[in-house]
């Protein structure tokens, strides 16, 4: 038995995160909409709004660290003894943040995110101060997966169900709550509270129980490493391409929903002589993405642009950083295309063992 | 049960430079070039601020026009030259260049730079040097000749190739007086096709560049331009014998963080905006068809 384990009972769950709420903005999973037409969404956690921790969110956790539109700082513009001047402002620093029940896969996420935007995987070695500050004053509470879908695969680019990669406490549910394990040191002082309970054996039994057949219910992993050079190898092969983009809208939705993906578009919104500079996210599968003021594009035709997105997740990102895919396996980008794109079929095929891996072909056209 | 391989959450240190900020500065001079080239001449506001500026012939930078937005520039002023202030020549092509060309002496804008890598100068020492610019792609070079000028004993043979449309397209007056004034490097000056008055050589420039038929011994070509003119060049530079390690370009994308994280200018896992934007064609034959 661990000591430093604390449980927390689904009735007093909502008190602890109302007592975190003192001390972080606590964002938890909750339910929108009803019935078929329902979504589960990462947002700032309202008691009242209740909790949703069976179903697996619809969208990623990225938000919660990487906003969907944010502002990098203010301009205003004036004439000052009728000469122009301008005066910038930063943004304010983000507020300490706590997300509740994130999965395991999405805290992997943040990991890809991580030597990009810190600068140590780049020439760059730029640091995206607004990305380290919120990264540093947020606590990440994973939820470890009971249920496994047919569109996960984790376990293909080095996650598990349960893994603690980037967790600071991982939850794992047991009989009528969780059983917290705290990963991180600053995920042991958020464990520090009343509400919580000692652990017995049986609740340390059944976490343990939980996490093995969560891990046994994934299809066997097959080995990506030839993904690199296979991907590339296939750069110039148009048929290949075509074939694998066939069905694809180009709609972005496998961007959105991705936990991995992290490109942004900056622009500025100004109205009179004030106005902000904002980061907003912006996706590789619109044409628009790398359109250039000539009216060149270097990626017209769509398949350009899907080649692009898992070029970079399972050859061009790896080969900068350590072999790692840039793909956390949530499935998300497979369980949403409206068109059935599965990017697992694609990196299968390139490598040429997609028979032996058993992916079957879905087809909604 | 941690990965002993995951790589330990980042934390912000407090008082780290903030990559998206930019210098405020103060238009000096605009020099109209053509019926759609300016040139900018500015001078970064706050105390000892231009003074601590330093850049390498070929890094770039991202210049604001607030309300409006950010595009990325070479800077085309040299190191050599920046007490009075540093140089971005403009084509008018979209929305942020269309407000470039709508500002004058004494309006303020934003600067981001130097960013990313710069023409490899030290490794040319004591070589020839033979530059090859079509149209706006004289920008990139200008900041790299005028170096190579002001550090001229380090050099061999220097040779110029510069081309447009016609003599209204020709930008930087004042420096193409001086460099076929010069005895110290060969000045060749085209246009595509005869105009009055005009005294110099007429003809595309991969014709113009055989025809002058510079010896690869010793040599490095640096060439920067539209992509077709580009495509030609480098079929008369291996007809007289250039090797692709001896080709040097700078290569232009769409891109906006300009320093590796906004994830558009790549070309498989080089990114244009630190990686380049200057490469040798031994470079780009090794990376992905893209672009």
């Amino acid at each position: 038995m661990n000591a430093q384990n604390k449980f927390i009972s689904r009735a007093k769950l909502a008190d602890w995160l109302k007592e975190l709420s003192s001390r972080f903005e606590v964002w938890a999973p909750r339910k929108e909409g009803e019935g078929a037409r329902s979504v589960v969404v990462y947002r700032p956690f309202e008691a009242e709004k209740g909790l949703e921790l069976d179903r697996k969110p619809t969208e990623s956790a990225k938000h919660t660290m990487f906003p969907r539109s944010e502002t990098l700082f203010n301009f205003r513009r004036n004439l000052v003894e009728g000469a122009p001047s301008l005066e910038l402002e930063e943004a304010a620093d983000p507020a300490p943040r706590l997300v509740f029940g994130l999965l395991s896969c999405d805290a992997r996420g943040f990991q890809i995110f991580d030597p990009v935007y810190n600068g140590s995987g780049t020439n760059g070695q730029a640091k995206d101060t607004y990305y380290l500050k919120r990264r540093s004053s947020t606590v990440l509470i994973v939820k470890s997966c009971s249920k496994v879908l047919s569109t996960c695969f984790c376990n293909w680019v080095g996650g598990g169900p349960a893994s603690t990669e980037g967790a600071d406490v991982l939850a794992t549910e047991v009989q009528d709550g969780f059983l917290l394990t705290p990963v991180s040191e600053r995920g042991a002082a958020v464990l520090d509270s009343s509400l919580l309970a000692a652990t017995n054996s049986d609740m340390e039994s059944a976490a343990a129980d939980s996490q093995t057949k969560a891990a046994a219910a994934l299809p066997a992993a097959p080995d990506l490493k030839e993904s690199q050079s296979a991907l590339l190898g296939k750069f110039d092969n148009a048929a290949f391409w075509q074939a694998e983009s066939s069905k694809c809208l180009s709609c972005g939705a496998c961007t959105y929903l991705c936990p991995t993906c992290y490109c942004f578009n900056i622009s500025d919104e100004a109205a009179g002589y004030n106005g902000v500079r904002l980061r907003n996210w912006d996706s590789c599968m619109m044409p628009l993405f790398t359109m250039e003021a000539s009216g060149h594009n270097p990626r017209t035709p769509k398949m350009g642009r899907l080649k692009n997105r898992v070029g970079h997740k399972f050859s061009y990102y790896p080969s900068l950083h350590g072999g790692r895919i840039a793909c956390c396996g949530c499935g998300r980008c497979i369980k949403s295309c409206p068109s059935s794109v599965d990017i697992r079929r694609i990196v299968t095929d390139a490598i040429g063992f997609t028979e032996t891996v058993g992916l079957k072909e879905q087809n909604n056209g | 049960m941690a990965n002993e391989n995951a790589t330990p959450t980042p934390t912000y240190e407090p008082g780290t430079r903030n990559p998206y900020m930019p210098y405020v500065a103060t238009v000096v001079e605009v020099v109209t070039e053509t019926h759609n080239i300016k040139t900018f001449r500015l001078r970064l506001d706050g105390e000892g601020v231009h003074e601590a500026f330093d850049h390498k012939p070929g890094q770039t930078g991202q210049l604001s026009v607030f309300g409006v937005g950010e595009s990325t520039f070479v800077i085309n002023s040299p190191p050599t030259r920046k007490d009075k202030y540093i140089q971005f020549s403009c084509m008018r092509a979209g929305e942020v260049t269309t407000a470039l060309h709508g500002l004058q002496a004494g309006d303020k804008i934003g600067v981001r730079a130097p960013m990313g890598n710069s023409f490899d100068y030290d490794a040319m020492k004591g070589k020839d040097i033979f530059f090859i610019g079509g149209g706006i792609g004289m920008a990139p070079m200008r900041t790299l000749l005028l170096y190579m000028l002001d550090n001229r004993k380090d050099y061999g043979k220097i040779s110029l190739l510069y081309g447009a449309k016609s003599p209204e397209d020709l930008s930087f007056a004042e420096d193409r007086e001086d460099w076929l004034k010069r005895d110290d490097m060969n000045t060749y000056l085209t246009i595509d096709k005869e105009a009055p008055g005009w005294e110099h050589k007429v003809g595309l420039i991969p014709h113009v560049l055989e025809a002058i038929g510079p010896s690869p011994e010793n040599c490095v070509a640096i060439t920067c331009g539209p992509p077709i003119m580009i495509k030609f060049v480098l079929q008369a530079l291996n007809k007289l014998g250039f090797k692709p390690d001896q080709i040097v370009t700078t290569l232009e994308k769409r891109m906006k963080c300009g320093i590796g994280i906004c994830g558009r200018c790549n070309i498989g896992g080089k990114y244009v905006c630190i990686d380049g934007p200057v490469f040798t064609f031994e470079q780009l034959s090794q990376m992905p068809n893209e672009l």
